[in-house]
């Protein structure tokens, strides 16, 4: 067990140090940061400067080095855009990602529960049929699509709720939270949705299909037989059972959320981690985009991690397999 | 939460709705201001936001003619030029503006870690002659000192050494100052909340000296950025703002067909043009041997090649002004005649081809940035049809602005396009960048030392009319000499609710003391 807990977790070190390879090398093929920090009319001297003060003219190995040490303790300098330290910034706009992300997946979960339980039991009703082509739409239309689409129905049309930004939030001091005031609600609602749809279809068609295979086994065949309920037999009997694949799935997918949260931020400016990586992009900001693929690099990592533990105390086959 | 915070909240959202209506104006833009500090970060939309909180000596008004704001005089004495400070100014933490504070803003805008300093690096000293007299001492003269001084804003001296903010924030820091989020200026309007990219809040000073003299009535602005340019205009549809800044071209039609809002256009401060590297003994990326673009009958033939109303109709939907100067109106130096858009004349091209020792074409490489100017990768697969028919095969390689720039600043381009707008609204500032034999942006390798004298001559010469005379000569002879091809001066639109009147200004920067909000 020592040597599986072990070895997994040299893997993930191993994955994260590529990925700081990968984040690294950015400093060095991204464009030049330091045109897009002074003005047009900065002199030549002031560049060398610049690149002198940023540490751009050290030989690649030691800024390397240098880059991984102060990756480890979390420091990834300042922001070439902003001048503030890039952890400060991304934890700035943390908790407005992680409660996108929570009432995304509360919504895939909700709806995708019910519908794929309702969808794997009423197999032939119409609604069933409308449910399961619908959501196609959910896995096939881009996110960039789905946004505006929702963003000219309910803000330009109907003008229910607003159509970018966060308003309504309050200051706890260590957490701006959107869940305490109306206002908050209402400005969450439609990126939520948008960033939930595809997980929602996934979560559906999963729980269906699990739905239809328990349903054909013999132990539903032989509750039917005692003559309990069908509620007791859908809800306690198959649904339960259904669930164990359907849970580890949406805790990977958690992570997938957060970290593919950035079009649906960018398309109701969301000010959340995905918007700040956007605009990282647009300025070439080399330490904030670095800084989040090893941070989302280290949160996938993170669950497969721990998924993986938890495999390997529930079923002890794997370890033997995995030695 | 407790029932008082409780209360609190609904209280403060009541109060907010209440004064949401005493003329709120809502606006947006791409990009956030990126700091508070006014001399931190030389950039359009940072300068404009810390242009309603701070303000300068001299200002432009939205005909961007040069008014006095924080000087009510000025005029060039020996060795430099001296302003007379307008008094009973107060800043908005209730400090007294005198001569100390422009002596300290100046001298903070010079520091090293400021990006305003070369703008302003002519000044050696400044000099308080009084408390409402100031001397600015410059090594020479410098005749437009007035107008780099329009965007170097004027803090409190007190306020900066009592917050640790006595000069900008440097990279080397590892810190973020008390400046970047606070702001402590004389302006029109006072912070009163700031969330960078997010959401920030301005009211109206009651206390500003311009207070009766300027027709604005906007008590509160809001400001959201929106990156996304289909959201910037769905929250303008859906009467979320009632100003949007740059709203896409393509959208104009549909604002404009939209109850209750209008779009206003002007010619924007900024050419758009081709440069060839003539300059370089050979070409990176042409097919030929040797430099076909050192020789002025290839440039003459590309610029005749090129259709630029046919690039105003189809790539531009009609909203840009063809042009012949790398200065658009409004640019001292600028004239008409020489603006005039080069006729388009293949035949005429393909002989002066053939004269060039070029009947057989060549090809090259046209470097092109797809991220930075109106319709800019656009304009440049347009080039390469026209070209195509004087025999020049052009590749084109459009990037982000991030990798085609220091293609220009290393100089490791043979043909780009580039656009270049003039905060000084002053030729000298186009030379002296563009043309001039050591210009950090002339990657054109033009060189020409009679230039070259005239840009040295233009920048200490005091006297108007020779100086006119100055700028005139080197247009003439950067017009013969093409080391440009200009295509047009880009146009720029505001999208606003009707109900909103805010003069557009060329430079793009809105100013709100003059916006009325009509209820």
């Amino acid at each position: 067990m020592l040597t599986y807990i072990l070895r997994r977790f040299l893997q993930a070190g191993l994955v994260m140090l590529v990925v700081s390879a990968v984040s690294f090398s950015l400093f060095n093929f991204a464009g030049d940061p330091v045109n897009n920090m002074v003005g047009q009319e900065a002199s030549r001297e002031d560049r060398e400067r610049i690149r002198d003060e940023l540490g751009l003219n050290d030989p690649i190995p030691v800024q390397y080095v240098r880059f991984l040490g102060n990756a480890v303790q979390g420091e990834f300098g300042l922001s070439y855009r902003l001048r503030q330290p890039v952890t400060e910034v991304i934890m700035d706009r943390l908790p407005a990602t992680l409660e996108l992300v929570f009432v995304s997946a509360i919504i895939a979960m909700g709806l995708g529960i019910t519908a794929g339980v309702y969808t794997g039991i009423a197999r032939n009703t119409w609604f069933s049929r409308f449910i399961l082509s619908s959501s196609l739409v959910g896995v096939s239309l881009p996110t960039f699509i789905i946004g505006i689409s929702l963003i000219y129905l309910f803000a330009v049309q109907l003008r229910w709720l607003p159509s970018n930004g966060r308003p309504g939030t309050v200051d706890l001091g260590w957490w701006r939270t959107s869940f305490l005031t109306a206002d908050g609600w209402r400005a969450i609602i439609l990126p939520a949705i948008t960033l939930s749809l595809f997980q929602l279809t996934m979560i559906l068609r999963l729980v269906r299909a699990e739905m239809l295979e328990v349903m054909r086994t013999d132990f539903i065949k032989f509750a039917r037989a005692r003559g309990l309920p069908e509620r007791i037999i859908n809800f306690r009997h198959a649904l339960k059972n259904t669930l164990v694949p359907v849970i580890t799935i949406i805790g990977i997918n958690i992570g997938g959320l957060i970290a593919y949260s950035v079009i649906t931020e960018t398309v109701f400016q969301w000010p959340g981690t995905g918007l700040l990586f956007i605009q990282a992009v647009e300025f070439v900001d080399v330490p904030i985009m670095s800084a989040y693929l090893m941070f989302v690099a280290l949160l996938f990592v993170t669950v497969n991690l721990i998924v993986d533990l938890l495999y390997a105390v529930i079923d002890p086959r794997i370890r033997i397999g995995a030695t | 939460m407790t029932i008082r915070t409780l209360t609190a909240l609904t209280l403060g959202a009541a109060l907010l709705a209440s004064a949401a209506s005493a003329q709120t104006l809502r606006y947006t833009t791409q990009g956030d201001a990126l700091t508070l500090d006014p001399h931190s970060q030389n950039e359009g939309p940072t300068t404009a936001m810390n242009g309603l909180i701070y303000e300068s000596l001299v200002t432009r008004n939205p005909a961007l003619e040069l008014e006095a704001e924080l000087a009510t005089a000025w005029e060039p004495v020996d060795g430099g030029w001296q302003f007379t400070l307008r008094e009973g100014v107060t800043f908005h933490g209730g400090e007294e503006f005198n001569a100390d504070d422009v002596v300290f803003s100046i001298n903070r805008a010079k520091a090293e870690s400021s990006d305003f300093s070369t703008l302003i690096d002519s000044v050696t000293e400044v000099e308080k002659v009084d408390d409402f007299t100031v001397i600015l001492r410059t090594d020479g003269p410098n005749p437009i000192l007035p107008n780099q001084l329009t965007s170097i804003f004027i803090m409190d001296e007190g306020w900066a050494t009592e917050n640790g903010v006595e000069i900008p924030q440097d990279y080397a820091a590892n810190e973020e100052t008390f400046a970047i989020r606070n702001a402590n200026g004389t302006g029109p309007f006072i912070v009163e909340e700031r969330l960078p990219e997010e959401r920030t809040v301005l009211t109206r000073n009651a206390a500003w000296w311009g207070e009766g003299e300027f027709p604005g009535n906007v008590q509160r602005l809001e400001y959201r950025p929106i990156t996304n340019a289909a959201t910037r205009v769905a929250a303008l549809l859906s009467g979320e703002v009632d100003f949007v800044l740059d709203p896409p071209l393509q959208d104009l039609n549909r604002i404009e067909q939209a109850d209750g809002l209008t779009v206003s256009t002007t010619p924007q401060i900024r050419s758009i043009f081709f440069g060839f590297d003539q300059g370089a003994e050979d070409l990176r990326t042409a097919s030929v041997e040797g430099n076909p673009f050192s020789d002025v009958r290839v440039r003459q033939a590309i610029d005749m090649a090129i259709d630029r109303s046919a690039i105003q109709r189809v790539v531009m939907d009609g909203l840009s002004a063809p042009g012949g100067m790398v200065a658009s109106p409004g640019v001292l130096g600028y004239t008409e005649a020489m603006d005039a858009p080069t006729e388009v004349d293949i035949e005429m091209a393909n002989s002066l081809m053939e004269e060039a020792g070029y009947g057989d074409g060549f090809s090259v490489r046209l470097d092109c940035p797809n991220n930075r100017y109106n319709n800019d990768e656009a304009i440049c697969q347009a080039a390469v049809a026209m070209l195509a028919r004087i025999g020049i095969e052009v590749q084109l390689e459009a990037l982000p602005r991030a990798q085609h720039f220091p293609k220009i600043q290393n100089r490791e381009t043979d043909f780009f396009l580039l656009g270049w707008g003039v905060p000084t609204l002053d030729s000298h500032y186009i030379f002296s960048f563009l043309m001039d034999s050591e210009g950090s942006w002339n990657a054109t390798g033009y060189s020409d030392p009679q230039l070259d004298e005239l840009v040295a001559a233009m920048a200490v010469e005091t006297d108007l009319e020779a100086r006119g005379e100055l700028i005139s000569q080197a247009w003439t002879i950067v017009d013969e000499a093409l080391p440009y091809s200009v295509i047009h001066h880009q146009v720029l639109a505001w999208g606003l609710a009707e109900n909103v009147e805010l003069p557009i200004a060329a430079d793009d920067t809105p100013r709100f003391r003059y916006a009325i909000v009509n209820e």
